[in-house]
């Protein structure tokens, strides 16, 4: 069976893009802009299926379930960071977080 | 055993500078001076071999420089040429060693002082022995550098420090033309190799190149850029003036390297060079012209010095003139022939003025000696022989090269031979004088100097008096013995070392002059001697009374004893300018203005502003970062793409510079 990748791969740009513009575009939540990671990370994701599928190769899926994995620990270890934060600053707003300058 | 002869003394040198601490003064000395003595002998059984046996050696020793058509090799090449200066070098080089060993007993510094003697003999030795223009021009660097090592010797005397400035900067400029003759050599010849130059000389003769916008004749220009180089060394007219500031160097430095063999290396260079010189007629009517006004010029200079060791230096110079003039007669073996004569009666002299001055408790000024003779009588024997053969007087040394040259120059029957003639035969006879003159002023004059240094006045011990006695019985007989070798009709010793093409050989002819012309050199020197004998010893007084009541005579007297104002005319036109130029130009303007805007404070300045401006657009909101790492990758991936496509079409250093460019306007903005 032959895909047609372009209409797929169509969603997951998308897909990622939204995630993108969800990080550049938001400037009060953190934890809006965690979820905007795990969406773009999904549409990585769905371009590794994609291909797996288009190229029948089996290993593209059991990547994406590595990245699945990755993705989860990852978000439980941001998670875990903003509330640390939030308990030393009591905000989660991100024009508040410019520790980094100077 | 050839090769033993050059690197023997290169031995001496490394023992005495890196052992010299352990070996104490006698041990290096003893070492140094047996070196010395060996390459003496080996040098002595080359001349047997390759002067009298007439077998030339070449030896390739293994190649130097070999790129493309380039082919410069460490190869040394043994003919009469050759082996002749090398019987000279070592034999006044053991000579002085010996001599040094004495003089500068009391010297701590004496190791260092063998050593840069014994690494001058070897650095000589490589420029005379040498096969290709490269390796000859190594050892004439070499010679240099030893020359300002020892001039500045006793570095703690300012005047040291400043003639042996003087000899290395003046000695460049010849250099400097020496070394672009080399570059036209292997423009023109594709090659710097002797074997193969002299003999494609001929096919270049209507070979023209280009140099400074004009056009000039190959050969013309090659043979006058060598001819700079000679004149740097051999202190010709204009470049001479750091030999008689040279003097500042210990005496046995005087005699070793400024007398006898480095300042010959311009005349030897010509020698040399005679296959390309033969080809050449306008450099040699130059070379005449120079030579012949440089051996007058000295020699009315030194009538006027006072200083015992510039007398004879200045006499020096006036000798080199007229081997330099000899060579531009095209008599190249009558040339050798006195630089052979030469060497040993300008060593004796410097020698025996080294134990003067010594017995003197380094009293340098002949105003302040007078009435040695009976403190000094070997001494005293010792420097008439030298001057006797200085002035030519007959069968000595001297006569038999300096007639020669005086003959030969006019049988040429043209304005060349005359002028050089006339010049020569003038300055033969001044030179007589003031031989005299010294001779009168040290030794025979009322006793001037100090009582304490005449009190401790004693003639040369063993150390000096060998030497001296050794080079005395050569100044005597040398000239007679030789004779026939060097110049004789038809001599086959010089065995194609030189080149003399027919139309240009007069030695025949010069048997035919009229037997007054062959005379009147004889008459003129013996004329200069017996005037400068009457004035000093019956006419002194009156001498002084007219020049105190003349009153131009003291314009007169400056002028020579200014060394007819060269170095003030130098010093005034040429060198401040120079050096105003150096510190206004290349000092504020370039070292201080241009590269330092583009290079180190420049490039600070820039890093500066340019993290200033970086620093500004550091916000510290993630958004924005995201933001431009995504851009930038976005930016970075599509250049690539680009790259990809259009990467025959893009120079990258171009776009590098850009940037750059882009970056410093940014700055200069600011």
């Amino acid at each position: 069976m032959l895909i047609d990748l372009c209409k797929f791969l169509l969603v997951a740009v998308s897909l990622f893009f939204i995630g993108l513009c969800g990080i550049m575009l938001n400037r009060k939540n953190i934890i809006l802009m965690l979820m905007s990671i795990e969406l773009m990370l999904l549409a990585v994701n769905l371009n590794f299926i994609i291909f797996s599928v288009f190229l029948d190769d089996i290993i593209g899926q059991i990547f994406a379930l590595f990245v699945l994995t990755v993705a989860a620990a990852e978000s439980a270890i941001g998670l875990a960071i903003l509330v640390v934060y939030y308990r030393i600053r009591s905000t989660v707003s991100i024009e508040y977080i410019n520790l980094l300058k100077n | 055993m050839y090769l033993l002869l050059i690197f023997l003394p290169f031995l001496g040198f490394i023992v005495s500078i890196s052992l010299g601490r352990y070996l104490s003064t006698r041990g290096s000395a003893l070492v140094t001076c047996s070196l010395m003595l060996i390459s003496f002998f080996l040098s002595v059984i080359s001349f047997f071999e390759v002067g009298l046996s007439r077998c030339p050696v070449y030896i390739k020793l293994f190649p130097w420089i070999d790129c493309e058509m380039f082919d410069a090799s460490w190869g040394f090449m043994f003919d009469s040429l050759t082996v002749i200066m090398c019987f000279v070098v070592t034999s006044i080089s053991t000579l002085v060693h010996l001599y040094s060993t004495g003089y500068m007993s009391h010297d701590p510094h004496q190791p260092r002082f063998m050593s840069f003697l014994s690494l001058f003999t070897f650095f000589m030795l490589m420029l005379i022995t040498s096969d290709n223009f490269l390796q000859l021009f190594f050892g004439w660097e070499g010679v240099g550098l030893c020359s300002y090592l020892l001039i500045n010797f006793w570095f703690t005397r300012l005047q040291a420090n400043k003639s042996a400035i003087k000899a290395m900067v003046v000695n460049r400029i010849g250099d400097f033309g020496l070394a672009i003759a080399i570059f036209a050599i292997f423009l023109v010849f594709k090659s710097v190799d002797f074997s193969i130059v002299f003999a494609l000389v001929f096919y270049f003769v209507n070979f023209k190149i280009c140099f400074l916008e004009y056009s000039f004749s190959s050969i013309d220009l090659i043979s006058f850029l060598l001819f700079v180089g000679a004149v740097g060394k051999s202190a010709q007219l204009i470049l001479h003036t750091w030999l008689p500031d040279a003097m500042e160097g210990p005496t046995p430095v005087s005699a070793l390297i400024h007398a006898a063999t480095m300042v010959t290396a311009g005349v030897f260079l010509v020698v040399r060079c005679s296959p390309i010189y033969e080809y050449s007629p306008n450099t040699l009517f130059f070379i005449t012209i120079v030579g012949a006004i440089t051996a007058f010029f000295s020699a009315s200079v030194g009538v006027f010095q006072n200083d015992l060791k510039k007398i004879i230096a200045y006499s020096t110079c006036s000798q080199l003139g007229y081997m330099i003039f000899a060579c531009g007669l095209s008599s190249y073996s009558v040339s050798m022939f006195h630089v052979f004569n030469h060497a040993y009666f300008k060593a004796l002299l410097f020698l025996s003025a080294g134990s003067v001055i010594h017995a003197l408790s380094d009293e340098q000024d002949i105003r302040r000696m007078g009435g040695l003779l009976h403190i000094l009588p070997f001494t005293y024997v010792m420097i008439l022989i030298g001057s006797l053969a200085l002035m030519g007087f007959p069968f000595l040394a001297g006569f038999y090269s300096k007639d020669v040259i005086l003959e030969l120059a006019y049988s040429k029957y043209n304005f060349l031979g005359t002028f050089s003639y006339w010049l020569g035969c003038f300055s033969a006879s001044i030179t007589a004088f003031y031989s005299f003159k010294l001779i009168y002023n040290t030794f025979l004059a009322n006793q001037n100097s100090f009582k304490k240094s005449v009190e401790k006045a004693h003639d040369a011990p063993f150390a000096l008096a060998l030497p001296l006695c050794i080079l005395g019985l050569f100044s005597i007989f040398v000239g007679f013995l030789t004779k026939d070798m060097f110049i004789g009709l038809g001599t086959p010793f010089w065995n194609n070392s030189i080149l003399v093409l027919p139309e240009h050989l007069n030695l025949i002819d010069c048997e035919f002059i009229p037997v007054y012309i062959k005379w009147i050199p004889l008459f003129f020197s013996l004329a200069g001697a017996s005037l400068s004998m009457l004035l000093y010893f019956v006419f002194s007084r009156f001498l002084y009374k007219i020049y105190v009541n003349v009153f131009f005579l003291n314009f007169v007297y400056a002028f020579f004893n200014k060394k007819w104002f060269f170095d003030r005319l130098q010093n005034e036109l040429i060198v401040s300018p120079l050096l105003k130029m150096g510190y206004n130009t290349t000092y504020k303007i370039i070292d201080k203005g241009i590269i330092e805007f583009f290079g180190p404070s420049g490039i600070t300045k820039m890093t500066l502003n340019l993290s200033k401006q970086v620093s500004i657009s550091q916000s510290g909101k993630i958004n924005q970062y995201a933001f431009l790492i995504f851009v930038l990758l976005m930016v970075c991936i599509s250049f690539s793409l680009f790259l990809i496509i259009f990467d025959k079409f893009i120079d990258l250093e171009l776009i590098v510079l850009m940037l750059l460019s882009i970056s410093f306007n940014a700055v200069l903005k600011r």
